[in-house]
């Protein structure tokens, strides 16, 4: 197995915090001086850039929210002047303005560097077709992916997102064997290509690097199997850098973060204190090399857990557990926390359907109802409604006895809950309108 | 003797019968027999048309769950005794009905009948001199 930049992947863990101090050190001048959104802050909580020598004293520091961005929307975070920035990325804003993020010149090469690991994590070279479906534009998914691939000189498919027809026919033609996208719209190719009865041996692909949203281990098994490649989990936010923050090795146990630029934490998302090794918590990152946006201490509100053992591939690095939903997804029914995500993974147990399903969230006289639609899978389907009351049922009391909360399960026909060709939309919250 | 009827999963949704009518249609198959069975959610289209396979066909090219079931079909008087007759002679040996639909051509019926033994049913009704209908003329009324 390959290892981009061993230096840094492979680096013994005391030498790479003493890596990580100083850049922490730097970091905390640059921005104490540069942007007085973290200078008033630290003023207030009585620290100045002496205050913080190590990775130790990180905690010191306050966090930093999405709301931080927004509030200082579109520039106010930056810690360069305008004439240094070489690029802007903006992530989508469901509610509210966008999120801004600015790149220098050196930020860039940083993102293709740990872009080129994340790639060489999944086990690509300078020999593979990269077929990138990752949306191009502000979202970083596509541009990410394609300085990475060029940067390990592969050869680089810019096809962005969407037009599936022509998807299935480059995928076909070109010969791609890495195919990056949300591990959603891996799924709708799988079904696409199904349909268009291309024949499997017509497709060189060999390994996918799927992230940008929450996916479960039963889905990659799904995709691993349909598309017959290996999925690889892939971690980023635009805030931090973009995709390469973290990716699975082909060991697939855990998302190697690069550390030597962004430095993770785990904290309990409700008293905010650091959590010890190992303890499922919200993922904190303070970025440490980043020049046209450095974040410090900021929540990603993604949960997972830490590992820092070494990994069988070599490399040194921290390892997060894959991301099963962000906070900020989670709903709360009738004051019982639930992630749309353990909704799938009940669904993916069972092979008498697929996971397509939307979960209906509404409040009747006071009371949150919670309501699932789940497709009739074509090939289950016999004529007889006992059998279809039955399976109804089975989700019914499966879905209830996860998630202990009372479900009403209803079935519909195929192909109607609408496909994504981006993020997938699991749920719709009548009760927010 | 066995008769392939075709099933279809609809949702309680208002359009949606329209839209199996219009697409057979269109296609030129004649339905000799409709029969809707529904719960408060859902519900399952069963129908006896001229050409089961190709009628499949359509309905899964446009995305519908569908199903060919084999069913029995009887011509039988058209008058109750003669059904009771039929159901009592499944029930004698113990066949169970999973459900029957009937529609009348002149004098007689055409009874359809789904049972948990098909080969066990055909043989008691064949026994009994009920006048089981070939396919290839049932699809034809
Ligand atoms: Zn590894």
């Amino acid at each position: 197995m390959e290892i981009w930049n061993r230096h840094f992947e492979c680096m013994e863990r005391d030498e790479l915090k003493k890596v990580q101090s100083e850049r922490l050190r730097e970091t905390i001048e640059r921005v104490y001086y540069n942007v007085p959104f973290y200078r008033n802050k630290m003023q207030a909580a009585g620290l100045g850039p002496e205050s913080i020598r190590t990775t130790d004293d990180l905690h010191k520091l306050p966090f930093t929210t999405k709301q931080d961005l927004r509030d200082n929307y579109p520039f106010g975070l930056f810690a360069v002047p305008m004439s240094e920035i070489v690029r802007v990325h903006a992530s989508s804003g469901t509610t509210g303005k966008p999120t801004v993020v600015g790149y220098t010149r050196r930020d860039i090469s940083t993102w293709s560097e740990v872009m080129a690991r994340t790639l060489t994590c999944a086990g690509a070279d300078r020999n593979d077709f990269i077929h990138i479906a990752y949306g191009y534009g502000l979202f970083t998914g596509g541009l990410g992916l394609h300085y990475g691939g060029e940067k390990i000189g592969a050869s680089v498919i810019p096809v962005s997102g969407g037009n599936t027809i022509r998807q299935l026919q480059l995928l076909v033609d070109f010969g791609g064997t890495v195919l990056a996208c949300t591990p959603s719209y891996a799924l709708f190719l799988s079904e696409a290509i199904e349909e268009a009865k291309i024949n499997r041996d017509d497709l060189k692909l060999r390994v996918g690097v799927f992230g940008a949203e929450p996916w479960t281990e039963n889905m990659r098994r799904e995709i691993e199997e349909k598309l017959r490649i290996k999925a690889i989990d892939i971690y980023g936010l635009s805030e931090v850098i973009g995709p390469g923050v973290a990716s699975e090795c082909l060991i697939q146990d855990g998302l190697h973060i690069s550390e030597d630029h962004f430095y993770p934490e785990i904290i309990d998302p409700n008293t905010l204190e650091v959590l010890p090794e190992g303890k499922t918590g919200e993922l904190v990152f303070t970025t440490i090399t980043k020049e046209g946006l450095p974040l410090i201490r900021y929540r990603t509100r993604d949960l997972t857990r830490l590992r820092y053992e070494r990994c069988r591939c070599g490399r040194t690095t921290v390892r997060m557990e894959k991301c099963l939903g962000r906070s900020d997804d989670m709903l709360i029914i009738r004051g019982v926390n639930l992630f749309p995500s353990q909704v799938e993974s009940v669904l993916l147990e069972m092979s008498e359907i697929k996971p397509h399903y939307l979960l209906v969230v509404d409040r009747v006289n006071n009371l949150d109802t919670l309501e699932l639609q789940v497709e009739v899978d074509e090939a289950f389907f016999q004529d007889k409604i006992s059998q279809l009351q039955t399976l109804r049922q089975k989700i019914q009391t499966n879905l209830e006895s996860t998630l202990g909360l009372g479900i009403k399960v209803n079935l519909v026909e195929p192909k109607t809950i609408e496909r994504s060709e981006g993020k997938a939309k699991r749920v719709i919250d009548k009760r927010k309108l | 003797m066995i008769i392939h009827q075709l099933s279809v999963f609809l949702e309680n949704k208002s359009g949606r019968l329209t839209e199996v009518l219009n697409a057979l249609g269109s296609e030129n198959i004649r339905i000799t027999a409709l029969s809707v069975a529904d719960t408060s959610e859902f519900g399952i289209l069963r129908m006896i048309v001229s050409d089961p396979q190709k009628a499949r066909d359509i309905l899964k090219n446009r995305q519908f769950a569908v199903n060919l079931t084999d069913v029995i079909s009887i011509m039988a008087p058209s008058e109750a005794k003669y059904y009771a007759m039929v159901l009592k002679i499944l029930s004698d040996l113990e066949i169970s009905i999973e459900y029957t639909y009937a529609f009348s051509v002149g004098e007689k019926s055409v009874i359809i009948l789904r049972s948990s033994n098909t080969d066990e049913a055909i043989k008691a009704l064949k026994a009994h001199e009920m006048e089981l209908i070939k396919a290839s003329d049932l699809y034809k009324i």
